[in-house]
């Protein structure tokens, strides 16, 4: 069945000014029946006002065995962590 | 005949379309071809319900004798209901489902787009919400027979096949009587007949782009505006009725 429809990954921007989030997968054809199945599949609670939808495939991702020297050596450098500032009263929340 | 009374059969037959193709759509929950149809088939199947109650709730108010919107969807017998018969036909494989509800929402959106011109302004209303589920209702079920079509070989004689056997049954839509004669007079809604030509254009659009082939034959078969059913109906009142005639007035 795969074959026939491949994976493809979605993606959902819940409302204006935020940024689109991956939310699952869904099997389809082609394009444009893997964005209905996306808009029936997760955004059936009106969860979204746009969906992207790309193939799996085309998806470059790093691999976990690469994970030391990619992610441990940033363990110990705290000083990158915007934590040693004091916040003016008047920004309010950041 | 009540002033009322064309109006009245006219939202029955309207909303009998919906009820009985929301049911049939719904029989598909758990058992659609994929996951994800399984999930929009129902998702489309209650727009329809919810079509079908708005519709039988403003039928019961102006009918005026009391009854609510479930009286008329579960507690009629099978002479009563009016839709059409294309509606009631069986979901005997996937491309059965996919041309039945192209065919009747091609249908639909030329109705939902007369009624918000309608003089009545809460079939207006019904119709501007009714509009936009139904737009996606078309591009649903059209984008799955152009790929059922032009797919494999299998696929497209099913498709071929669905589109035969169901095409004299979409005529039914759009036939005249007197009831929609007095609609149409009343400036509620146009008759149905005024809506075939731009539902065959439209329709020629997507078969050519599936590859199908439509029969030059005009076959006409009706009677459920009338409360003349196939054998079908019967078996869909007794999962549709089912706990209304066992717990008559249950609720939950």
């Amino acid at each position: 069945m795969t074959q026939h429809t491949p994976l493809w990954e979605v993606f959902i921007r819940p409302r204006n000014g935020l940024s689109h989030r991956h939310c699952g997968s869904v099997h389809a054809a082609d394009a444009t029946l893997a964005l209905q199945a996306a808009r029936d599949v997760y955004t059936r609670r009106g969860e979204g006002l746009s969906i992207w939808v790309v193939p799996s495939a085309d998806i470059v991702a790093s691999d976990p065995q690469d994970k030391e020297e990619l992610f441990a050596p940033n363990a110990d450098k705290v000083y990158r962590h915007p934590t040693f500032y004091e916040v003016p009263e008047e920004v309010g929340h950041m | 005949m009540t002033a009322t009374q064309p109006l009245y059969t006219f939202l029955l037959r309207l909303g009998d379309d919906h009820l009985i193709l929301g049911q049939r759509v719904a029989e598909l929950c758990g058992h659609a071809p994929m996951l994800e149809e399984d999930l929009a088939l129902p998702n489309i199947g209650l727009d329809l319900l919810g079509q079908a109650r708005a519709l039988f709730s403003y039928a019961a108010e102006i009918d005026g004798q009391g009854k609510s919107e479930d009286d008329l969807a579960f507690c009629r017998v099978e002479r009563d209901y009016l839709n059409a018969l294309l509606v009631e036909r069986p979901n005997y494989d996937f491309a059965h489902t996919i041309v039945r509800h192209l065919l009747h929402a091609l249908f639909m959106q030329q109705v939902w787009a007369a009624l918000e011109d309608s003089s009545d302004s809460q079939l207006a209303g019904i119709a501007g919400k009714a509009a936009k589920e139904t737009a996606y209702h078309v591009r649903h079920t059209s984008e799955w027979l152009i790929r059922l079509g032009d797919g494999t070989q299998e696929s497209h004689e099913r498709a071929q096949e669905a589109l035969d056997i169901l095409m004299p049954y979409a005529l039914e839509l759009f036939e005249d009587d007197a009831i929609s004669q007095a609609v149409a007079d009343a400036g509620i809604a146009p008759q149905p007949s005024t809506y075939y030509e731009a539902w065959s254009n439209r329709l020629g659009e997507i078969l050519a782009l599936a590859t199908l082939e439509r029969s030059s034959g005009s076959v006409v078969l009706s009677g459920g505006r009338r409360g003349q059913h196939t054998e079908a109906m019967g078996h869909i009142l007794a999962e549709l009725q089912y706990m209304q005639r066992t717990y008559p007035g249950l609720s939950w």
